[in-house]
């Protein structure tokens, strides 16, 4: 096994709009929230491209997919494939579920009303 | 109570505790005020993400005589209310032109539903959206926009116009209205939420 951070390689391959590859491997939801594996303890190889350079700052906090790409100006496909090479090579991890094809399930569903219905007293 | 305190130093970020995060799509032609809505009920201020699509230009009328694939940057705008220490919930504003329906295909994985806005002075802009989503079988609510030149109809003719089951939640709205837009919201869910116990039982 080689680990996340081995020289290997990297999360990075040369990035050219979809062009290498259109599809990620694993599947990320536009809601998926994303955060980077400690911050101030690692840094990303010196291959890493600007732009997962940029996603991998953005996310020093807990931040979905589509905001993330709304605050760097990429689209949402294109920061679902730098998500997914920086997730496979440990430098990114998921805080959410990705959600299953059905309707989420009633008591899901119960909590979000009780929080709307807050949202109205407030 | 659920509070807000441990939230992440930024306004942008979400708290760490946030850990579920959902969604419902709002969906209607262009100017009939959801990014209003969206705008209404979120934390932040709207964001907007540009998405290509690329599909099949065949059907498409104002494309004919091209061929193959074909293009289109579709706008995307979208918010978030935070609604306890763990769970968040992301308003994605979508165009619902037939062209736009790859586009979809990816967003409603997962929803809780769809909220279609409608603005009753183009009320036939709203009839594709609505045969699509008829097909599909997703839980959806109408929300009439109330603009302040607009008629308002009985609920039966609306119903009858837009042809309705009778299950099918429409409220009117003023996409403005925080107040406004999120009862819309909680009138979808309360249906999303009739739709899975049901599911149980049968």
């Amino acid at each position: 096994m080689t680990g996340p951070r081995g020289p290997r390689r990297g999360p990075v391959r040369p990035y050219v709009l979809t062009g290498g590859r259109a599809r990620p491997r694993q599947r990320l939801a536009v809601e998926t929230l994303l955060e980077t594996v400690d911050p101030e303890g690692t840094d990303l190889p010196v291959t890493a491209s600007r732009q997962e350079r940029m996603l991998w700052r953005m996310c020093r906090h807990r931040l979905s997919v589509a905001e993330s790409a709304a605050h760097l100006g990429l689209s949402v496909s294109v920061v679902t494939i730098l998500a997914c090479d920086l997730i496979d090579a440990g430098y990114l991890v998921t805080r959410s579920q990705v959600p299953k094809a059905q309707l989420p399930d009633v008591h899901i569903l119960q909590e979000v009303l009780d929080g709307l219905r807050r949202q109205l007293s407030a | 109570m659920d509070s807000a305190d441990n939230s992440a130093p930024d306004g942008r970020y979400l708290a760490p505790t946030v850990d579920q995060a959902l969604k419902i799509l709002v969906v209607g032609s262009f100017g009939v005020g959801k990014t209003t809505l969206v705008g209404s009920v979120s934390e932040i201020d709207p964001l907007r993400t540009e998405e290509t699509i690329t599909q099949a230009s065949t059907g498409v009328d104002d494309l004919s005589g091209l061929s193959g694939k074909t293009a289109t940057t579709v706008a995307m705008d979208f918010g978030r209310i935070t609604l306890n220490s763990r769970m968040v919930l992301y308003l994605f504003g979508t165009p619902g032109q037939r062209r736009f329906w790859d586009l979809w295909e990816g967003l409603v994985i997962g929803s809780i539903g769809l909220l279609v806005v409608i603005d009753t002075r183009r009320i036939e802009d709203s009839f594709e959206i609505l045969d699509q989503l008829d097909v599909r079988s997703l839980p959806f609510a109408v929300a009439i926009n109330q603009f302040p030149d607009s008629v308002r109809y009985e609920e039966a003719d609306l119903r009858e116009a837009l042809d309705l089951l009778p299950e099918t939640p429409l409220v009117h709205i003023d996409a403005r209205s925080h107040h406004s837009s999120t009862q819309a919201l909680i009138t979808l869910v309360e249906y999303a939420a009739r739709i899975k116990a049901q599911e149980k039982v049968a």
